[in-house]
């Protein structure tokens, strides 16, 4: 436990315990922390009911690890020396975490910043922590800040702003509001006015707030560090009466320079409500005319407007100076915090260049961006998926016929029954209890020179002799020369007078849709060469589908060279290999729903063909 | 997140679903009485509740306007046909009552009740905790009772036990001895109530005891609407009716619904249409003061507009509160041809984005570029917090590029020097 004087909250070594994940404002805190210069950080503990591990933060340049806790017991069981809880629980849950804090014996403050609780639930909180002597500062507040000491979440906003403020390092002015955004304000006016703040406090807008200007002022008073004080009240409740009396019975004899907003409420005919729950006079005595009238009757230092608030405030402190009553606190230069990395992009400090470059998703806007078309208009404008294909593919908007097209090498390579490879070692890893995209992998990875790779090998023999203005004739001469089957060409069971009607479509289709159909002529020339020695080397579903390929890009404005570029990156493969992912996931589903178990291949289906062994073996 | 007044009528229902829950056996609570709102329809109604048209009836406004007895708003003791006369005569009616106007549209019809004894009873949350007063003089203004000295108090505190406090010595002391037991009962259990439904406020003036009847002849209450997540299903469907003569302009009514679909809070009321000046500030605390520096100033009459926007408001829901009030001041020119004033003011935000929030409102002064150089209307700005130097500098930027006057001040300037600025020019 700290040695911190009683009207002391806070000192240079206070340790916190945040309730929720708040990553910005804990970092601004550690912020702070640095430079200030503390020993140590002031966040202990953070506690997030849905997670535990550690929070990477940053102390300066250095990254340092702050312990977070699914439960709030378990951080103040290992972090006696946390007196403080800054609870950032939703309205709906910060009763309950308050609650629980105030049991704890080691924590002595709470700091609620939730708006909305009920207000029932804030009075009892009220009421339990006075009978267990705790500090709640709020509901509905940003917090508080000791300068040079410990800030509370986000009070004070950014490093920038509390070092403009001076907040690094205490001056002797202790302020308190119930707006937490005025708060701030009040930071920069005393900064501007004054040697600085000593403290400051926002109790929160709510009807009911934690703690009263009174409880702190009380504080303030038997600090001898305090040479002054700031209050910024507002219209409706009677709590600045407190003060009031205070000043009156010799409870507060520091200077206070004090001032009531809301002076204007009752001069609006319909009753306007202000910005907070509890700004709202229910009678004359509430109105913030009656309360700074009241003030300054028993001696508080009242400006006339908020306008002349810097103005009291410089006077006030420069008269102490004169009587000699402090020695203003001398300026210290805080220790420098790096600025963060999006920070500096953000204001154009500093460039790098990306490790990485995309040119066609983007989905950091509003909406979703294919290749520069947002997701809606692909519904909209019912891109489908052959649409879609064209965005990310061909970075283009596709012609209709084209983006059909596509969808029909989908429709029609998306299977071919269980006994081709892919679908035969999809079946196997899947009956061996692997799962769905280990299987689906499996079968993919079959995929290639001699299964489901023909539509592009097909593709690259065709446009090798095409585009170089070889014949049908010399291709097909050429290819026996080198002892290589055409690829695209030939079907175990189909032929001439038996066509496999997948073709026939896809050829139909081109021929009726296409502008472009050169290299299916030319593959229907050479399959007219090659069926004139076998009847079923015709044209098969591969090579129809690799010249259809070329042909439609040529017809999407493809030169002969864009369209090798193509086909040599792998593409065509790339059309077999998403439409064949349908079929290879399609036997997953099947093999899992039947229920299918592990597959062992039978032994008579194997031919074991050992030699003898070498002992055996005959010289 | 308020205390909010609701309807007699839901006021009762919610009692008489919950009586069970809370209040002994040995009492009753005859829910009986029928809502007549906007879309009722009279000659149905005698249908549907017979004992309408055989028993005396009470019939008043329930739209949550107080002293409806005083105000000649209340039918005593009349048959059906004399009930249905005077609300076909009411319904639609236009009345003013404290300078508010507004037309009767909800009513609620009760039976009529002989009365021999009527009591005082009410509920109000302080500091302390729970106000209970008690009367066995009730159906005349609390004020009154308490002049005469009638009223019994006691203060339960936060933490204290109710069943441990001696209520009976206390707030029954005067009551004829047979009802203390009963009175006892009822107090208890309408305390327990009033804390479990969060009621901030609950009034009974007056209520009867007819045997084991508790029949309360008006209903005052306002709920703490922040309990919604703990008490909606004692509460059942709460529609919060309007302020009596509050009319909302549809530029209100949208600031309003964007509002409540937020997590930020974007507030918006117009003071006069016809002034001068014109305010959009950030921050809760911000906008008061602003408000109350130009009333300072003299020109309490030509403030247009109170509001505030604060908690990080997205881009775009700054844009649409901007777009709102620069739509409302450059309607119309001034007739003196003088210029309007726009302070886009505010404090040091702690967390809000001001580059963020400033990125909204400069598109929206793009928008209204043309109407504002016409009008004309003269701008300043001042804001400090998370990216304030870069939301200056847009605002900057744009003064430039569009040819506005606008005049954009940080945190070295007093939060409200620019009224003093802006006001100095209208000759303050």
């Amino acid at each position: 436990m700290s040695s911190k004087p009683e009207y002391d909250l806070f000192d240079h070594n206070t340790a916190a315990i945040i309730y929720g994940y708040q990553q910005n404002a804990i970092q601004r805190m550690l912020d702070f922390d640095y430079a200030c210069k503390r020993d140590l950080p002031s966040v202990a503990a953070i506690v997030n009911p849905t997670g535990g591990g550690n929070h990477q933060g940053f102390w300066g340049s250095d990254i340092i690890n702050i312990p977070i806790y699914k439960q709030l017991k378990d951080a103040v069981t290992h972090h006696p020396d946390a007196d403080i809880l800054i609870n950032f629980a939703s309205r709906r849950s910060a009763y309950q975490v308050t609650i629980e804090a105030i049991s704890f014996p080691s924590i002595r403050t709470i700091s609620i910043i939730a708006e909305g609780i009920p207000e029932h639930r804030t009075k009892e909180i009220i009421a339990r922590a006075k009978q267990n002597e705790k500090m709640i500062i709020g509901p509905a507040t940003v917090g508080g800040i000791k300068a040079g000491a410990f800030k509370i979440g986000d009070t004070g906003g950014t490093l920038d702003n509390l070092i403009e403020s001076k907040l690094h390092r205490p001056g002797h002015v202790a302020y308190l509001s119930k707006s937490g955004g005025m708060s701030n304000e009040l930071s920069n006016i005393i900064a501007r006015n004054t040697d600085g703040v000593y403290e400051g406090i926002a109790l929160g807008g709510d009807r009911f707030p934690g703690s009263s200007y009174l409880d702190h002022f009380k504080r303030y008073e038997a600090n001898p560090d305090v040479k002054m004080m700031v209050m910024l009240g507002e219209v409706g409740g009677r709590a600045e009466y407190e003060i009031v009396e205070a000043l009156k019975n010799g409870t507060i004899t520091k200077p206070l320079v004090a001032w009531c907003m809301g002076t204007s409420s009752e001069q609006f005919s319909t009753g306007v409500q202000f910005g907070h729950a509890g700004a709202k006079a229910h009678s004359d005595f509430e109105t913030a005319r009656a309360k700074n009238k009241a003030l300054k009757e028993v001696g508080a230092i009242v400006p006339e407007s908020f306008n002349d608030l810097d103005r009291k405030i410089k006077e006030t402190y420069q008269s102490l100076l004169q009587q000699g009553k402090l020695e203003p606190a001398q300026d210290v230069e805080p220790l420098l915090v790096p600025m963060d990395y999006n920070q500096a992009v953000a204001q154009g400090l500093i460039r790098k260049k990306p490790n990485f470059t995309s040119t066609i998703v983007d989905d950091r806007g509003e909406e979703l961006l294919y290749c520069g078309v947002p997701i809606s208009e692909v519904f909209e404008e019912d891109y489908g998926l052959g649409g879609v294909l064209g965005l990310l593919w061909f970075k283009m908007k596709l012609p209709e016929w084209a983006a059909k097209f596509l969808e029909m090498v989908v429709l029609i390579t998306a299977d071919h029954g269980p006994a081709v490879s892919g679908a035969h070692n999809t079946i196997v890893t899947t009956r061996a209890g692997k799962d769905l995209v280990s299987s689906l992998v499996s079968g993919l990875l079959t995929i290639g020179p001699r299964f489901g790779g023909a539509v592009q090998g097909a593709a690259e023999i065709f446009t090798e002799y095409f585009y170089q203005d070889q014949t049908p004739k010399y291709m097909v001469n050429d290819m026996k020369v080198k002892k290589k089957n055409i690829q695209g060409i030939g079907h175990r069971i189909k032929s001439v007078t038996n066509p496999d009607m997948r073709v026939k479509i896809m050829k139909e289709y081109a021929l009726k849709h296409f502008p472009v159909t050169e290299t299916l002529d030319f593959a229907l020339e050479v399959e007219k060469i090659t069926t004139t020695k076998r009847d079923n080397l015709i044209l098969n579903v591969d090579g129809c589908i690799g010249a259809l390929c070329c042909d439609m890009l040529r017809g999407i404005g493809y030169t002969h060279e864009q369209v090798r570029n193509f086909v040599n990156l792998g593409g065509l493969n790339a059309l077999f290999v998403l439409g064949r992912t349908v079929g290879l996931l399609a036997h997953i589903i099947d093999q899992k729903r039947i229920g299918q178990g592990l597959y062992r291949h039978p032994w008579d289906d194997i031919l074991y063909m050992l030699p003898e062994h070498p002992d055996n073996q005959n010289n | 997140m308020a205390q909010r007044p609701i309807r007699e009528y839901a006021a009762k229902m919610m009692l008489a679903r919950n009586w069970r829950d809370y209040f002994p056996s040995s009492l009753t609570f005859p829910a009986k009485f029928v809502p007549v709102s906007p879309e009722s329809d009279l000659k149905l109604l005698s249908d549907q509740y017979e004992w309408l048209s055989t028993e005396p009836l009470v019939v008043k406004p329930d739209m949550v306007i107080g002293k409806r007895g005083k105000h000649g708003l209340v039918l005593l003791n009349q048959d059906w046909k004399g009930a249905k006369k005077w609300l076909e005569e009411k319904r639609g009616q236009e009345i003013t009552i404290n300078n508010l106007s507004g037309a009767l549209n909800h009513f609620l019809i009760e039976p009529f009740v002989e009365i021999d004894k009527e009591y005082y009873l009410s509920f109000s949350s302080t500091d302390e905790g729970t106000d209970i007063l008690f009367s066995d003089r009730g159906g005349v203004d609390i004020e009154d009772l308490l002049e005469k000295g009638e009223v019994a108090k006691l203060t339960i505190g936060i933490l204290d036990d109710i069943d441990t406090i001696d209520l009976e010595n206390i707030l029954f002391s005067n009551v004829e001895l047979e009802y203390r037991n009963k009175l006892t009962n009822l107090v208890k259990s309408f305390y327990k109530y009033y804390l479990d439904l969060h009621y901030a406020f609950l009034e009974i003036n007056p209520f009867v005891l007819k045997e084991n009847a508790f029949i309360p002849l008006d209903f005052k209450c306002r709920l703490d609407d922040a309990a919604d997540f703990e008490a909606a299903s004692k509460w059942g469907e709460i529609v919060y009716p309007p302020e009596f003569g509050a009319k909302l302009t549809p530029e209100e009514e949208y600031i309003k619904n964007l509002d409540e679909k937020s997590g930020s809070s974007l507030k918006f009321t117009i003071l006069n249409p016809e002034g001068k000046i014109w305010t959009m500030v950030a921050g809760g605390g911000a906008s008061v003061v602003y408000t109350d520096t130009i009333a300072d100033l003299g020109f309490v009459d030509e403030i247009a507009n109170y509001g505030e926007y604060s908690g990080n408001p997205s881009t775009d829901e700054t844009y649409q509160y901007a777009k709102t009030i620069l739509d409302l001041m450059t309607r119309r020119k001034n007739p003196d041809g003088e210029a309007k004033y726009l302070i886009i003011g505010g404090g040091i935000a702690n967390f809000t984005d001001v580059a963020k929030t400033f990125t909204g409102i400069i598109k929206a002064l793009e928008d209204y570029r043309d109407k504002l150089t016409e009008t004309p209307v003269k701008i300043y700005v001042r804001r400090g917090g998370p990216n304030y130097q870069q939301g200056l500098n847009q605002m900057k930027q744009l003064g430039q590029n569009i040819g506005l006057p606008i005049k954009v001040f940080g945190p070295e300037t007093h939060m409200t020097e620019i009224v003093r600025m802006a006001l100095s020019e209208q000759g303050a």
